[in-house]
């Protein structure tokens, strides 16, 4: 970020342009990104994609339950990759499922992005007292067991969409603090922090102007891997029963509702939604892992 | 001719742990308005922190813990941090020693200039546009409207410590401190900024306070130096006498360290010794290890002695 070019050069790359290229560098991480770009495009136009509306109970018949992939049901149509207990198609099952679990990790890690960011980012500016009390309620948050803690707030606020988006944000704003705290410690110590305090501005305008932006790369580094930890957890959650409603079945309640027949031979109703979520999560570490590594100063060649 | 800035046994500690160590002990001068005053020392001699404690940016562990700084007859020491804030940018500016960092790196030069003007001034964005661009045609940098929505990573090091200069300017300040502005420039970019601070300050009338360790660049520069030595003013005085006949040995020491002051070829000069750690200085004098004129009379903390308009803290001055 902070590379000295000198201004004689004819066209000088903004940091944008220099960002983009050595991010796809790396094949892994292109091929990291396609995949998460095919993931999110798929989710977002499921309900054009998809053959069949699982939500649609009205659409299901039950005669067609348990088809193996492949399989034509009564109604004619072809079922790519079988059906579920319901006679749900399991390909619009599972880009429904998508759309469900990739709101949830998205939404989630927005909202506990900006409370940990900023809790972080004040805590570092304000220092002393104030510093060490966040701090420690966020070493207290990061001392449960994340399961624990989601599964003891879901059981109190029942189940929703909504709810599990408060679940996950009481999770994961912590870790969004300690990286803020820590990258805002960095740059408050930076001459340009004495420089603005320098000029006469105020504290609020201090810290959301000056140390919040400088402190964003990595946060948008943990944002990633946290968006994939968010998935994996809503998953787990949906896969115990708790989190989401049966009717509008995200990934991990998919595979619940395919795990009483695994015994019996039919994979299939586990297996597709566990391969779909393998390749949402890895892809989003994938371009996480490049993201860390482009914006990480200590590797900058 | 009134003191613009006044200050008087000035102390600033920072508590470690080893104790309370006084990076400030005791400094006191005063500059009138249009006055250059060099604050010269080495490295953790308390020049900066000197400068950080008028500015009230000592931030803890560090505090001011005595004496007192007047700016145009107000005690600033014990102000609170809100009026303290409307004074910093506005009528007391600071330019700060790394050209590099002293530029936020993700906000254009127009964002972080309209923001000090704003700071202060309920004006329109307009008019603080207009007043930037003026602020960076002084410190003379070239088509400055186009400058203006540059990323301070489009500028040299040189270039960005004008702009540093033009911020500090853009409220025509009544007193600047300097914190080693060109101490991280190329000599040629030295120069040129060194003169134009002079010019600046010439026409403006505001005081400044430069901040160096290096004597060449204050003997062209300001009409009094202050040598600093271990959080103490060992010797201050109107720059000429100061250089041409130094009454404490450290000023004689640091300006034989001066090469082109020795016969080429020859053994360079140096003083003897390290400058001490705050947390081990030797009682007395605190140059007394290192000097060639010490005794036991250095024993005992040395008061100043006045000759003339110039102030010396020796017991066996030249």
């Amino acid at each position: 970020m902070s590379a000295v070019l000198p201004s004689a050069l004819p066209a000088p790359q903004t940091p944008l342009q220099r960002f983009v290229e050595e991010f796809f560098e790396s094949r892994i991480a292109t091929l990291g990104f396609v995949l998460l770009a095919a993931v999110v495009l798929v989710a977002l136009f499921a309900p054009l994609i998809a053959p069949q509306n699982p939500y649609d109970l009205a659409k299901l018949d039950l005669m067609d339950s348990r088809l193996a992939p492949g399989e034509k049901g009564i109604g004619g149509a072809t079922y790519l990759l079988g059906t579920d207990g319901q006679g749900r198609d399991m390909l619009s099952a599972i880009l429904y499922g998508l759309r469900v679990s990739l709101y949830v990790g998205v939404v989630s890690g927005i909202i506990a992005l900006t409370l940990g960011a900023l809790t972080g980012v004040f805590a570092a500016y304000a220092g002393g007292r104030i510093e060490q009390f966040v701090m420690r309620v966020v070493d207290i948050q990061l001392g449960f067991p994340t399961i624990l803690v989601a599964l003891i707030l879901l059981a109190v606020l029942g189940k929703g969409v909504d709810k599990i988006i408060i679940a996950l944000v009481c999770v994961q704003w912590a870790y969004y603090a300690r990286t803020a705290r820590s990258a805002a410690l960095v740059e408050r110590s930076k001459e340009y922090m004495e420089a603005a305090r320098g000029l006469g501005l105020s504290g609020t305008r201090i810290v959301l102007r000056h140390l919040l932006p400088n402190a964003l790369p990595p946060l948008i580094v943990v944002g990633t891997v946290q968006v994939a930890h968010a998935i994996a957890l809503e998953a787990t959650l949906s896969f115990l029963g708790l989190g989401l409603p049966p009717t509008e079945p995200s990934l991990g309640l998919l595979i619940a509702n395919g795990y009483e027949y695994l015994m019996s031979g039919k994979y299939w109703i586990s297996f597709y939604p566990g391969v779909a979520l393998l390749v949402t999560i890895l892809a989003i570490n994938l371009v996480g892992d490049q993201l860390r590594d482009v914006l990480n100063p200590r590797l900058a060649k | 001719m009134t003191a613009l800035l006044q200050v008087e046994g000035l102390v600033t500690e920072f508590a470690g742990r080893e104790g309370r160590l006084r990076a400030v002990d005791g400094v006191g001068f005063s500059l009138a308005r249009g006055e250059i005053l060099g604050l010269v020392g080495e490295s953790g001699s308390g020049k900066s922190v000197t400068g950080f404690s008028i500015m009230g940016l000592v931030d803890a562990p560090g505090r001011i813990a005595g004496g007192s700084v007047k700016f145009d007859g107000m005690e600033l020491v014990g102000m609170t941090e809100g009026e303290l804030r409307r004074l910093r940018g506005k009528r007391i500016a600071m330019i700060f020693q790394d050209p590099m960092m002293t530029l936020n790196p993700v906000l254009s030069i127009q964002t972080q200039m309209l923001e000090s003007v704003l700071a202060h001034d309920a004006v329109s964005r307009d008019e603080a546009r207009r007043r930037a661009i003026e602020a960076l045609g002084l410190v003379g940098i070239a088509s400055p409207e186009a400058r203006l929505a540059q990323y301070p990573h489009q500028f040299s090091g040189g270039m960005r410590q004008r702009v540093a200069i033009a911020i500090a300017l853009l409220h025509r300040p009544d007193l600047i401190i300097a914190d080693e502005p060109t101490t991280a420039l190329d000599v040629t970019v030295q120069g040129q900024i060194l003169y134009e601070m002079q010019r600046l300050v010439r026409e403006s009338g505001a005081a400044l306070v430069w901040i160096t360790h290096d004597l060449a660049v204050v003997a062209g520069l300001a009409d009094r130096i202050a040598v600093m030595y271990a959080g103490r003013i060992v010797e201050q005085g109107s720059t000429t006498e100061v250089l041409d006949a130094p009454l404490h040995p450290y000023t004689r020491g640091l300006l034989d360290s001066v090469p082109a002051a020795n016969v080429s070829g020859g053994r360079l000069r140096q003083i003897p010794g390290m400058t001490p750690s705050l947390a081990h200085l030797p009682t007395g004098c605190a140059f007394r290890d290192r000097c060639g004129h010490a005794d036991t009379a250095c024993g005992e903390i040395p008061g100043i002695t006045l000759r003339g308009s110039r102030q010396v803290r020796c017991h066996h001055p030249l």
